[in-house]
């Protein structure tokens, strides 16, 4: 096992090899041959398990495919071809598509927070390393226990598993209530109560745990704000994006996002 | 004045007369600005409007008045109170006191009668997107319409059909403009782009005019009577960016801009003293010598957007040269050169002027505070007066030709009618059951059309025997489009009203 990077520091300092790019072409080339290969020579047990796995892969990549043409339709549909207004509705296109939007809004708290256009598009990925530390939990070597070593959120209605079965433990000391959550047009910052962590971008499971690390998306409750919806109902959750580092700040800073 | 006393003697029917006969009060004639012609003469206190005015054209039939004024009708008022049965009842009501001088103003009304449109007579479908805009020109012998789909039409008045498309746009067509001589019309799109027309042809003129780098509010030529020979040639144009720029159309160049909004301008009006007039988002209305670009003013006093501008003389200065009084079934392409239209429009714009207390162009604004101010922008920074009573933005004003009625569109869904020379409140008319975004009035200030969102287009009467308490003012609802109506228009020769709105389709509608 190498102590240090030095794979990593070699290339930074002279560069790959010369003939890398070609060479990783050429493999990725070959690689449908030496896969069809493979799986012609496979038999029994192992044939199985290889075409399982194979199969998944192959609808998770119909699936992204798939994603990525409805992607492209969206944005053809966006480009303002009908639905013609004079000039002295231009300005006021909000209110006169006030259905269209209620439907829209809907649409989006029905998708994944990723679709939104957020002010933090790129987050650093946080390794399992960075999130997680173990902790040694009874007589035998193997440590199974992590503790959550960002902010969380913890919900009220938690309640603590027996220890046996408590892989995660967010402590106390870094769980979040409230959120400083800025108002981009208003610009001006509330103290808001958190209601969930809508996605955070890491991983499904920090998600899950509620963990809230720089470009989390996570739901507030703004009804002291005031906001009302075309329809004349009143908003009360409403997302907003983390743009701070809280386990290094003790505070949660965020910024609204108001959908478009 | 036995002349005059003699038709009044034996009209009253027999059984007044009897009680009535010894009741005499003394009567001052006076003009809208309070001049007063003719000397104070006594007259029977249950007299009529009609016998009124039977008096008043023998008095100016002694002065050697206009052949005109004769055969005109007059409307009498108490102060601000039309006399509609008679003299008598209306002075019960204003608690006028009999043993004094009692001043009755007579207000000239328009010679002619504009029919009210009753029926739509076609449909023309050919725009494939809303139709955003449709005007008539100055003196209603073309029409056009711009229209989401990037073209300028013109359309034949006469059999109703499409005589030329104009694709000369790359957006949406958002603005249009004739010229006041009717030669020519400007069209400003979505992109800040203007392009002028040749009504005759349907062809482009000269290059397009781009400068502007958002889209077009508004267009305005320069008035007929203050362009050089007859030759309208300047054009201003406002954009959502914030600029007025003036350009050359002859030579499609670029000559001025006005820079100092700091929000999107909303409406742009050219007035008839040479001054520039620009509203704006940003709450200010600014007025502008339009020689040198030169901020004259700046007036304040909204609170939110100002939407939209009217002067009193935006009628006069609309038709140009051309006279509604003097319209025909089939117009005939006038005669006159261009000086001869130049002294017809200045003869015309002062007219209307001296018919207006003080002598000024007033102007109304139309704001998103729900108010309305009147100016007299081209004297005042002040207001005179503030015009409050619509519980939702106000989308659009206008004067009516004769500058007495100010009509306001809002999206309240009612209409609002003003006293044009103090800002007095007359009357709303309600009817509509979506915000009102147009208006169009009738050429002899009787009648007035409103498009809605609701897609009807309904018809009032602003000018009611009866007083504004009590009357019914809807005259005829016109339904028929599919969908919101952007956009309303009368003839200036009266004839004929168009719409067109969201169902693409343009529609006139006549009696």
């Amino acid at each position: 096992m190498p102590q240090n990077e030095h794979i990593e520091l070699h290339r930074k300092r002279h560069g790959r090899r010369l003939d890398y790019e070609e060479k990783t072409r050429k493999k990725a080339a070959r690689e449908p041959k030496k896969r069809a290969a493979t799986a012609r020579k496979l038999r029994g047990l192992k044939a199985k398990i290889y075409n399982k796995r194979r199969f998944s892969e192959k609808v998770q990549l119909r699936k992204k495919i798939k994603a990525f043409e409805e992607k492209s339709t969206e944005t053809t549909l966006d480009r303002p071809e009908d639905g013609a207004l004079p000039a002295y509705l231009l300005d006021r296109q909000d209110k006169q598509t006030g259905k269209a939007i209620a439907a829209q809004v809907k649409q989006k708290q029905k998708d994944k927070a990723a679709k939104y256009n957020v002010p933090l598009p790129k987050v650093r990925m946080q390794s399992e390393n960075e999130v997680f530390r173990p902790l040694k939990s009874g007589k035998r070597g193997k440590s199974w226990k992590r503790m959550v070593t960002k902010v969380t959120y913890v919900p009220d209605d938690f309640t603590r598993k027996p220890p046996k079965f408590e892989r995660f433990i967010r402590p106390t000391g870094l769980r979040f209530k409230k959120a400083h959550v800025t108002h981009p047009e208003l610009r001006t910052t509330f103290c808001l109560p958190i209601i969930g962590v809508k996605r955070n971008p890491s991983s499904t499971m920090y998600t899950s745990l509620g963990v809230i690390t720089k470009g989390t998306i996570i739901e507030v409750n703004i009804s002291d704000l005031g906001m009302v919806t075309a329809g004349g109902k009143i908003v009360w959750g409403k997302y907003a994006q983390v743009t701070n580092n809280p386990e290094n700040d003790g505070c949660i800073n965020a910024i609204l996002l108001l959908s478009k | 004045m036995s002349v005059t006393s003699s038709p009044d003697q034996d009209t009253p029917p027999p059984d007044k007369k009897s009680k009535m006969d010894t009741q005499l009060v003394t009567v001052q004639f006076e003009t809208e600005t309070g001049d007063r012609p003719f000397p104070p003469l006594s007259v029977p206190v249950d007299i009529t409007p009609d016998k009124l005015q039977l008096l008043l054209h023998t008095l100016l039939k002694a002065d050697n008045a206009d052949e005109e004024d004769l055969d005109r009708p007059f409307a009498f008022f108490l102060q601000d109170r039309e006399i509609q049965d008679d003299l008598a009842e209306c002075m019960q009501w204003m608690l006028i006191n009999q043993e004094r001088t009692v001043p009755v103003i007579f207000k000239p009304q328009s010679i002619f009668k504009v029919r009210p449109v009753t029926r739509c007579t076609s449909s023309m479908p050919g725009h494939t997107q809303p139709v955003v805009v449709a005007l008539f020109s100055p003196d209603g012998r073309y029409l056009a319409s711009g229209s989401g789909d990037n073209t300028v039409r013109f359309w034949d008045i006469s059999t109703e059909t499409p005589r030329f498309e104009g694709k000369a746009h790359r957006q949406y067509v958002l603005a249009l403009a004739w010229s006041p001589d009717g030669s020519r019309l400007a069209s400003g799109d979505k992109l800040g782009h203007v392009v002028i027309w040749d009504p005759e042809t349907g062809q482009q003129i000269g290059r397009t005019l781009s400068g502007h780098k958002q889209f077009i509010t508004g267009l305005a030529w320069q008035p007929l009577h203050l362009t050089k020979d007859g030759e309208c040639r300047l054009l201003a144009s406002s954009s959502k960016d914030g600029d007025v720029r003036i350009w050359d159309t002859i030579t499609s160049k670029f000559v001025l801009a006005l820079t100092s909004h700091t929000q999107s301008v909303t409406c742009l009006r050219w007035g008839g003293t040479d001054l520039i007039y620009s509203a704006s988002q940003d709450r200010t209305i600014k007025v502008w010598r339009a020689q040198d670009g030169v901020l004259c003013r700046t007036l304040q006093g909204h609170g939110h957007w100002v939407n939209v501008l009217a002067l009193n003389t935006d009628y006069v200065m609309r038709t140009g040269a051309f006279e509604p009084a003097q319209a025909q079934i089939v117009n005939n392409i006038s005669s006159f050169s261009g000086p001869e239209k130049k002294d017809i429009a200045l003869k015309r714009y002062q007219e209307v002027l001296s018919r207006v207390k003080g002598g000024d162009e007033l102007m109304v604004s139309g704001s998103d505070d729900f108010t309305m101010f009147l100016w007299n922008p081209s004297k005042e920074k002040q207001s005179l007066a503030r015009m409050t009573g619509h519980q939702q933005l106000v989308n659009d004003v206008k004067f009516s030709p004769d500058c007495r009625i100010v009509a306001s569109a809002s999206f309240d869904k009612a209409v609002r009618l003003w006293d044009g020379t103090t800002g007095k409140y007359l009357a709303v008319l309600r009817g509509h059951v979506q915000a009102v975004y147009q208006l169009a009035w009738s050429a002899d200030s009787r009648l007035l059309v409103s498009g809605s969102a609701d897609s009807t287009i309904k018809l009032w009467t602003a000018q009611v025997k009866g007083g504004y308490d009590k009357t019914k003012f809807l005259t005829v609802d016109l339904p028929g489009h599919g969908d919101e109506i952007y956009a309303v228009d009368w003839s200036p020769d009266g004839q004929r009203v168009v719409s067109g709105g969201k169902d693409t389709l343009l529609r006139i509608w006549r009696k």
